[in-house]
């Protein structure tokens, strides 16, 4: 049985945590634009396994990364399309249509592992960049420098995600068109187009995650993502639809993730009481959902859909 | 429907199979004979039960995602029931399993319900999230205080072979065929009678309909919203004590996590829901249409290694079609309607008239209630 309370242990966990939360992260992002143009995609779960699986799969064929992440994208893009359409143009409920998603996300993936791959293969993934000097400051630059580029990207893209939302003439659109289309309409700001962009950068940015999450443990597993991505749909309620509240949810279940991990490979929770451990993140969830529900306004057009003949 | 069948054939012709031995070989699976008859009703069971709780939490205005913890909360607290009275007599233990399970279920489904009505939670996110806590409870109990604790028994995540008292009957004739089957049509009908004919069944219409209106017409808009869920989550209860007493180990067993134990029932149960209109009696045919597809698929898997992953998604696709295809519908019938048939009844009323509400429609203001 080890010791958590060390220095090396918490400064381990810490890093682990910052790794971790990063799937939240991308995802959480990516949702949060998507809401703030009124539209809900449910189906975050499913996109990032059809992303981690491509990342994974190719990444397994060609041995490249970089190719298994522009898979990804990819495969990002196409979802995306096929949400925009069903939600834009057929008008289907949210909130159904995205189970739709994850079902089929959880049912393909595991079908076409069982199929190519069969026996779970390791993958060799991105690989640690150290950030010069800054990797070198002790503990410090253990827990923020010593990360695979998909880390750095997702806590680069907060300030230019708060930036897009609020300082650009497209963001102001997203806004306009998730908080009264109707309006935003009158003034020329076409809805479905504005609402088709961030679909697809959510998508994209959902399946960036899936990606991010397969190249980090370096292998795929069928429903890999264990609820990954509705606790990101969560955390866009708890960050309040905004960026550096969804960064801080983040890293909020990261390092509660990695604790978790952390008591159990120390050998301090093991056997059954591991499970009751694992049930942390889903409860913490439903308690911070409860406190913060009340709270914050979500966009007023969230989840309705805009139909000009209406 | 079409569609997603033609992108079946398509996924099956990618595996590498042919199509039409694919379907041949799927529908041979589930309703070749007696046997594979018996079979697909028993794998009916779950979705139908599970499928009329959906049409109550949808119509009501919420979206009930937590079919899977509901479940998994019936079958332990049917489990408990049967291990505290293994030797009440057959008569009386086999319904309070049921119960069991029904509470079990129906409390598990009420907290969401609570969280939603009195907190302003996301009933999809805090469903969802109580399938993760539910799982891992399951996963911990049969590790530790329901574990098989006979010796030399096999270290997987299973109880004992419980009370023989709470054994659902086995229906006449030669198949595998059980009580459960009565019980799930049953409870469908109780779901239509509770959703059609009642005034229960009308204020939690209404609620789903326009919570707005309803709360100044003077409906307690926040008490429907938790009974629709603890409704909906005791059909479920059902379905995971069905799947224990009826199973043929007549065990609690994880195989391989949770999801290995209710066959992802709470999610397929609301793509019966759908594919039934929301409607608990034709539920019945489209849960057992459902069920066809998992048996078949199993068929799949053994003659052309097709793995039986492939109806999951699937059924992703047929949610996606038909939530899409919703709209579409409102407006032919409406068209139809101008037309001057007129010749449909209001409780009957065909699915997109009281499709469910967005999911954030039963917004709830501080000083609603009462």
């Amino acid at each position: 049985m080890g010791d958590f309370f060390t220095v090396s242990v918490l400064v381990a966990t810490l890093a682990s945590g910052i790794r971790l939360a990063t799937p939240f992260l991308l995802a959480g992002l990516g949702e949060t634009i998507g809401q703030r143009s009124g539209v809900l995609n449910l189906g975050v779960e499913g996109v990032m396994l059809l992303g981690a699986f491509s990342a994974y799969y190719i990444t397994l064929e060609t041995g490249s990364a970089v190719y298994g992440i522009l898979g990804a994208i990819v495969v990002g893009l196409l979802i995306g399309l096929a949400y925009a359409f069903i939600t834009l143009i057929m008008q289907a409920q949210q909130g159904i249509s995205g189970i739709g998603i994850y079902l089929f996300g959880l049912g393909f993936t595991d079908l076409l592992f069982q199929k190519n791959v069969g026996t779970p293969k390791p993958i060799r993934g991105l690989g640690e960049v150290n950030i010069p000097l800054l990797s070198d400051i002790p503990k410090v630059g253990e827990i923020f420098f010593q990360h695979s580029l998909p880390v750095y990207f997702a806590f680069a893209l907060v300030p230019l995600v708060w930036f897009m939302i609020n300082k650009t003439t497209f963001g102001l659109n997203i806004r306009a068109v998730g908080e009264t289309p109707e309006a935003a309409d009158t003034l020329g700001v076409s809805v479905n187009r504005t609402r088709l962009a961030t679909i697809l950068i959510g998508s994209t940015m959902a399946s960036l995650a899936g990606a991010a999450l397969a190249l980090e443990v370096g292998i795929f597993q069928q429903n890999l993502t264990s609820g990954q991505g509705f606790i990101a749909i969560a955390l866009v309620y708890f960050g309040a639809w905004r960026s550096y509240g969804v960064m801080l949810g983040a890293l909020l279940f990261g390092i509660v993730q990695a604790t978790v991990l952390q008591l159990k490979t120390l050998g301090i929770v093991e056997g059954a009481n591991s499970s009751l451990l694992a049930m942390a993140p889903a409860v913490l969830t439903i308690v911070v959902l409860a406190i913060v529900s009340r709270r914050v306004a979500a966009p007023g057009a969230l989840t309705r859909p805009f139909d000009r003949a209406a | 429907m079409l569609v997603a069948l033609s992108l079946g054939a398509v996924m099956l012709l990618t595996l590498g199979a042919n199509p039409i031995t694919g379907y041949a070989a799927l529908i041979d699976g589930a309703f070749g004979g007696w046997d594979e008859l018996a079979d697909t009703s028993i794998k009916a069971m779950p979705l139908l039960l599970v499928g009329v709780g959906i049409c109550i939490a949808f119509r009501a205005g919420v979206i009930n995602i937590g079919g899977e913890g509901q479940i998994i909360a019936g079958a332990i607290a049917s489990t408990v029931v049967a291990l505290v009275l293994p030797d009440v007599s057959r008569i009386l233990l086999v319904p309070l399993v049921l119960v069991g399970g029904a509470i079990g279920g129906g409390l598990w489904g009420a907290i969401p319900g609570v969280l939603k009505a009195y907190a302003g939670v996301n009933e999809i996110l805090s469903t969802i999230m109580m399938n993760l806590v539910a799982a891992q409870f399951l996963s911990f109990l049969l590790q530790d205080l329901l574990t098989d604790k006979a010796s030399g028994a096999i270290k997987i995540q299973q109880t004992e072979r419980l009370s023989a008292n709470a054994d659902l009957p086995l229906l006449p004739g030669d198949t595998r065929l059980h009580l459960g089957v009565m019980i799930a049509i049953l409870i469908a009908v109780l779901g239509h009678i509770l959703l059609f004919r009642s005034a229960l069944g009308v204020r939690l219409r209404a609620v789903g309909h326009n919570a707005d209106a309803s709360r100044y017409a003077g409906m307690p808009v926040k008490k429907s919203i938790v009974q629709a869920l603890a409704f909906s989550g005791a059909c479920a209860g059902v379905a995971g004590a069905v799947l224990v007493f009826g199973s043929e180990s007549h065990r609690l067993i994880a195989e391989g996590g949770a999801s290995g134990f209710t066959q992802s029932a709470g999610f397929n149960g609301i793509v019966a829901a759908l594919f039934g209109g929301l409607s608990p009696l034709a539920v019945v045919p489209a849960s057992f249409f459902f069920g066809g597809m998992l048996t078949g698929g199993i068929s799949l898997q053994q003659e052309l290694q097709v793995p039986a992953a492939l109806i999951v998604a699937l059924n992703g696709i047929v949610v996606l079609f038909v939530v899409g295809s919703l709209k579409l519908q409102t407006r032919l019938r409406s068209w139809a309607q101008e037309a001057g048939s007129g010749s449909l009844r209001g409780s009957e009323s065909p699915p997109s008239d009281h499709a469910p509400q967005p999911a954030d429609s039963v917004a709830i203001s501080e000083d609603s209630d009462g």
